[in-house]
């Protein structure tokens, strides 16, 4: 830590680097500029909108039935959704990192397939799939089940777009750490579980911890991919995003402003995390050199 | 070759069972509900679905969204690698905090993006206004859809630039300097060669991303047909009318543009590693 302060400092200063500073003044107040325009005034404007009309508006448009159900369905996907993919991203990690097999990296490229997939085509497969006209779709007919239009569909098209998020979090890290502390503990008569436990997993927790929060942020705040399986009803399968699009579509300016911020809210927290888990992976990274 | 001999004996246990769950997952997840949308198209009359790919406003909107992806993509390109350099080179109060902002494309819902532009850049909101008295409007138009992808865009390219940027060694630049040249030289014949296979990388993905996105841009583009109608939105217009084969055409066509940039990507990034072994 204290090594890499002086010689970040020590590089700052070094004549070479210095550019005028005329320009480097320049060069600041612009991206200052693109910051303000791009993501402050953004910020500011949805708590100015959503205050607009008053604090007591604010208060009621956020604490309304169907806002409230909206928070709800939100959580509980995102409780489903983070850690299944969390497991997933470990065990597709462990797979990818602690062997050598043919195919590996046509696999890890299958595994980053959802970022490439339009979030719309997300949904729109899901419809499709369980549309009367598959195998599949007929046999959740007859069995009275529904995917479309309710929870389960919403939790599966979340599932689709956080897909990549844990696992290409972890694959990197535990390449660069490798398998020697776990064969040494194997070899010392470790069992798999007991290497795993002791070993892997306190190697790599921020790791999870960076990749459960990228997850979560956008199981929150995934709307495309939602909004075509949810059918958008009222108290039922409406979450935060889409109840925003609905307050906003029916020029209902303020509420939906009010609500949006909950996930302003949420997405500062998310950023703010990430920066300090992102401190303590390099921490961490620096002091288990590999 | 013979495949399964020794290779094949693993110190470490679990291969089995965690290839075996990540092959069943990805396959229940992503693989086989992907295919649907293969194997559904082959069912489809060939005709149809050339009829409709090629009609004049599913066209159009193929054409807006690659169009505006790629300006957004290159204003990215200068505002990225501006503002990682900042970020990375310079010290001044707040740097961190713009720093750990960078990421808020990634952390804040596309929707609520997409109502905080189109009503910043109404005529009656706060850069709008500004604009309506020039007698220039960007909502409503191509511009705005532009406006959405670059916010959208923006982290790809600063994060990655910025870890080769910090892991640039200062001999290069020492020894350039060393050798006459003037900083001017030494950033256009120097830095900005090693940087620029980054900086590919990063105007891809921002690209890459762009062309699918959806709840942004709806709000601003004014989704007229023919004019601020994006692809994704395309489809969806089409899954309303119960139009099933029509939605997955469209969709099979922009998932091959965005795979075959995933490919260009591959090659990229390849490239990227050699370059900087």
């Amino acid at each position: 830590m204290q090594h890499s302060i002086t010689r970040k400092t020590g590089r700052g200063t070094r004549q070479s680097r210095n550019d005028h500073p005329a320009v480097q003044a320049l060069l600041i107040v612009l991206t200052i500029l693109f910051f303000a325009a791009f993501i402050f005034m953004p910020l500011a404007l949805v708590f100015a909108e959503g205050f607009r009309k008053g604090v007591g508006l604010y208060l009621e448009s956020i604490r309304e039935p169907f806002a409230l159900a909206a928070v709800k369905l939100t959580l509980i996907t995102a409780a489903i959704v983070v850690p299944l993919n969390a497991v997933f991203g470990v065990t597709a990690a462990w797979a990818v990192s602690k062997f050598s097999f043919r195919g590996k990296t046509l696999l890890v490229s299958l595994l980053d397939l959802p970022f490439a997939v339009s979030p719309v085509i997300a949904g729109l497969i899901f419809v499709l799939l369980a549309g009367s006209r598959t195998a599949f779709g007929s046999w959740l007919a007859d069995h009275g089940i529904r995917i479309i239009f309710s929870t389960p569909g919403i939790v599966i098209a979340t599932l689709f777009v956080t897909f990549p998020f844990v696992a290409r979090e972890l694959i990197p890290l535990m390449e660069s750490q490798g398998r020697e502390e776990e064969e040494a503990a194997i070899t010392l008569g470790a069992r798999g579980w007991q290497v795993f436990s002791v070993i892997t997993l306190p190697n790599i927790r921020w790791g999870v911890m960076y990749g459960m929060i990228l997850c979560m942020a956008r199981s929150i705040g995934e709307f495309g991919a939602v909004s075509v399986v949810s059918g958008h009803i009222r108290g039922m399968t409406n979450t935060i995003p889409l109840h925003v699009e609905i307050l906003y579509s029916e020029y209902n300016y303020a509420a939906s402003f009010a609500v949006a911020s909950i996930l302003v809210f949420l997405a500062l927290v998310t950023v703010a995390l990430k920066a300090i888990v992102e401190q303590r992976v390099h921490i961490h990274q620096r002091n288990n050199p590999s | 070759m013979p495949p399964f001999t020794r290779k094949n004996r693993h110190i470490l246990p679990g291969f089995g069972l965690s290839m075996g769950y990540t092959v069943f997952y990805l396959s229940a997840i992503v693989i086989v509900p992907l295919a649907t949308i293969v194997i559904g198209s082959f069912n489809m009359d060939q005709q149809a679905f050339i009829a409709t790919v090629t009609s004049p406003r599913v066209l159009a909107s193929y054409r807006l969204s690659i169009s505006t992806a790629i300006v957004a993509a290159l204003f990215n390109a200068i505002f990225g690698f501006l503002s990682a350099w900042t970020l990375v080179r310079y010290r001044f109060p707040g740097r961190r905090v713009l720093d750990a902002m960078v990421d808020l494309p990634f952390a804040l819902p596309t929707a609520v993006a997409g109502i905080c532009f189109a009503t910043l850049y109404s005529p009656v909101g706060w850069i709008g206004q500004l604009l309506a008295k020039a007698d220039i409007q960007l909502i409503n138009a191509p511009s705005g859809i532009v406006i959405a992808l670059i916010f959208i865009g923006f982290p790809f390219v600063v994060r990655t630039i910025q870890p080769v940027l910090a892991e640039l060694e200062p001999e290069i630049e020492e020894s350039a300097q060393s050798l006459g040249a003037t900083r001017w030289q030494t950033f256009r014949r120097i830095l900005l060669p090693h940087l620029f296979p980054a900086l590919l990388t990063g105007v891809t993905l921002s690209f890459a991303r762009g062309i699918g996105e959806y709840g942004s841009v709806i709000f601003i583009a004014g989704n007229l047909p023919f004019k601020t109608e994006i692809a994704p939105l395309m489809i969806m217009t089409k899954l309303d009318q119960f139009d099933y084969d029509g939605a997955s055409a469209v969709a099979l066509v922009l998932l091959l543009i965005s795979f075959s940039m995933l490919l260009v990507l591959n090659g990229v990034q390849r490239w990227q590693q050699k370059s900087y072994r």
